[in-house]
């Protein structure tokens, strides 16, 4: 193509200073102007076969015969403009493919974590077969230096993870024997052997990589309506050329007594269907989108797709869940207060009577027991929704739960005046004493909910299902300006909804959360942010935005990408859709040429990729 | 039933007439190109067999633009 374009460029110039006449000089002018336009030539007549009539290579050919008709019939030989024309868009169109071209692949060197081979130990010797074909419970070995190609658990080593590809942080992640492992870390120091716990599809690194890939399916309203337009806009203007050729020179022969003019007003006709093509825009809007989805995910921000980025741009309205989100979601066991047992004893009970449940809470209290459970000893064990569990261990009835627990059971507590969860103990009926668990804040919590009031966030709500006095404590101590404590999970959903009625339809409301059991706020949201989402499949599942490493700073980052993106998208739209009507009111007035048409349509195109592929920077941002 | 095909084709313009043309296309619900990962996302009517709707989708897709491809 480059090579077709040189030829007919040079033989264009040279053609300018041989002087040639009549028939010879037409012919001297075909021979660039077939180098570079066969193809679009032969393009046209198939798209007339199919009846294409809005085809662009159609368009394209009626503009430039046109023109040479135009020129033989005004004795004129300027056959330069036709062959000009036909150069200057088959330079746009190679720019084109290969800005495009060059932006798939800089986007999938972004997202380069899809690892090749996988090293398999056989009769003492390694071997590398292909991800796909290792199997369940495969015992894989890593070499330092390599990626980690399926998510498993580690058998033997340690080492130090390089997680970067995966979560934009640059703070390598240490692993030892019995750690879980993602695929799409490099390992940069020991050698590690994987028990792989899943099968290569299903790792992380695939789900990720289908994510990214697959974003730009979900089209935004700015692309469905570029596509309408670019429906619309291409007859439009090609039943305009035809009315400029027809209509002004008919009045003017009919109404004004006037000779017709019909080489001008065709001429100017000619020149409106060089502008008709809509490629401009039509290319830059999604190359935007998939720019800005391919920087973000560097960032470790993954948007599932442009319509998101849409929405999460507009976003006025933020509101986190409290734990795992704002906070480490890391409990600790503070303390033990009038106990009417040993601490040691009480804090057994509670472990064993919390010993089935996932909650975090139950978890740092089977932490600070520190023993093995043994299970055997539990039995009956209800959990109560919102309230704790009650139990019998070794026969005894065992209630762990909070003051609502307490309340329906009867049973008289002792308040505590420690900030933090508190788990009150009542055992066979009689309360003994209570466990003081706390949170501890995330560093950067604070710092985010400062970013996002700088970047225009107007409402920052924090919901919980913990105690009032911890809620409000948090909240005051990280700037958020409306709480909502002691909600069951049900109620979160609630809360939000009532959030999204009470706000405006073009204020977006944001809910983040850790993924872990607010699954269906996150659905509930206009758009939901899952963080921390390394490795879990219901949080990847679950949101639209999913952040990899848990910074809550990252909310801001996502909300400020997305910004950047849609404005480029908007820049985009009013600046194509604008010099495209000017250059047609120019070219209507007669003040533009086929030439000027065909620059502004390149131009615009050219200027409109590049700043369609500025989306992709987002690293200061 | 969504089934995705990769695709060829060198103008984005045209990418969304072959998302039209597919869409019109009998037995396919929904239709979705994706041009910058050059996919097509096609989504069938109940009890249509995937291999002779794509069969037509891809010579809906060759009406409209001649140069484009689908790897069936």
């Amino acid at each position: 193509m480059l090579i077709r374009i040189i030829i007919a460029a040079v033989l264009l110039t040279a053609l300018q200073f041989i002087p040639a006449d009549g028939a010879l000089r037409l012919i001297l002018y075909l021979i660039p102007y077939l180098v570079i336009g066969y193809d679009i030539l032969l393009k046209a007549f198939k798209g007339i076969k199919n009846h294409q009539v809005f085809d662009e290579s159609f368009l394209m050919a009626v503009a430039t015969i046109g023109a040479i008709a135009l020129a033989l019939h005004e004795r004129s030989g300027d056959y330069t403009e036709a062959v000009a024309v036909m150069l200057f868009y088959q330079i746009g169109e190679l720019f084109q493919s290969y800005a495009v071209g060059k932006s798939r692949r800089n986007i999938s060197d972004l997202m380069d974590i899809r690892p090749d081979y996988a090293n398999v130990e056989q009769d003492g010797k390694l071997e590398q077969v292909d991800p796909d074909e290792v199997e369940i419970g495969t015992v894989i070995v890593v070499q330092p230096g390599e990626k980690v190609p399926i998510d498993g658990v580690v058998l033997e080593g340690a080492s130090s993870l390089n997680t970067s590809a995966l979560t934009g942080e640059s703070l390598p992640r240490d692993v030892k024997e019995g750690d879980e492992i993602i695929s799409g870390c490099i390992n940069m120091s020991g050698l590690l052997k994987i028990r792989t716990t899943k099968e290569f599809g299903e790792s992380t690194v695939s789900k990720i990589l289908d994510l990214v890939e697959n974003a730009s399916s979900r089209k935004s309203k700015s692309e469905e309506f570029i596509a309408k337009f670019a429906r619309i806009y291409t007859p439009a203007v090609c039943y305009a050329a035809l009315a400029l050729a027809v209509l002004p020179p008919l009045v003017r022969i009919l109404g004004l007594g006037l000779p017709g003019d019909w080489d001008n007003w065709i001429g100017r006709a000619l020149t409106f269907l060089v502008i008709s093509c809509p490629c401009a825009l039509v290319i830059s809007i999604p190359l935007s989108f998939f720019a800005g989805i391919g920087g973000a995910s560097a960032a470790g921000v993954l948007v599932k797709g442009s319509n998101y980025m849409e929405t999460l741009s507009k976003t006025k309205i933020v509101v986190f869940d409290k734990t795992g989100t704002l906070t480490q979601g890391v409990f600790e066991v503070n303390g033990i207060h009038h106990s009417e047992l040993e601490d040691e004893k009480l804090l057994e009970y509670a472990a064993l009577a919390e010993s089935a449940s996932s909650h975090p809470i139950s978890k740092s209290i089977q932490k600070a027991y520190g023993k093995e459970i043994d299970r055997s000893r539990v039995t009956d064990i209800q959990e109560i929704s919102g309230g704790g569990v009650t139990a019998k261990v070794d026969g005894n009835t065992v209630a762990a739960g909070n003051d609502k627990l307490m309340k329906q059971l009867g049973i008289e507590y002792i308040s505590c005046h420690s900030v933090g969860t508190i788990v009150h103990m009542a055992i066979n009926g009689s309360y003994a004493g209570h466990i003081v668990i706390s949170d501890v804040v995330k560093p950067h919590s604070k710092e985010a909910v400062q970013a996002l009031k700088t970047a225009g966030i107007r409402k920052t709500v924090m919901l919980t299902g913990d105690r009032r006095e911890v809620a409000e404590k948090v909240a005051a101590d990280l700037g958020v300006d409306e709480v909502c404590s002691e909600l069951l999970p049900a109620d979160k959903v609630e809360k939000v909804e009532e959030l999204i009625q009470k706000k405006s339809e073009k204020e977006k409301l944001a809910f983040v959360g850790d993924g872990i059991n607010d699954a269906p706020v996150l659905g509930r949201a206009d758009i939901g942010i899952a963080m921390g989402a390394m490795g879990s499949d219901a949080a990847i599942e679950a949101a639209d935005v999913v952040l990899m490493d848990d910074d809550p700073l990252k909310i801001a980052k996502a909300i400020k990408i997305s910004r950047k993106c849609l404005r480029i998208v908007y820049q985009n739209i009013v600046f194509a859709i604008g010099i495209k009507l000017l250059f047609l009111a120019l070219g209507a007035f007669g003040i533009a040429n086929m030439w000027m048409a065909i620059f502004a349509d390149v131009g615009v195109m050219i200027i409109a990729v590049l700043n369609a592929i500025r989306a992709l920077f987002v690293k200061n941002l | 039933m969504k089934k995705t095909y990769k695709i060829d084709v060198d103008c984005a313009n045209c990418a969304n007439k072959m998302e039209e043309a597919a869409k019109k296309t009998p037995g396919v619900k929904d239709a979705t190109v994706n041009f910058m990962a050059l996919k097509m996302i096609v989504e069938f009517e109940e009890g249509q067999e995937p291999k002779s709707v794509m069969q037509q989708v891809l010579k809906n897709c060759k009406k409209v633009e001649d140069d484009c491809e689908i790897f069936l």
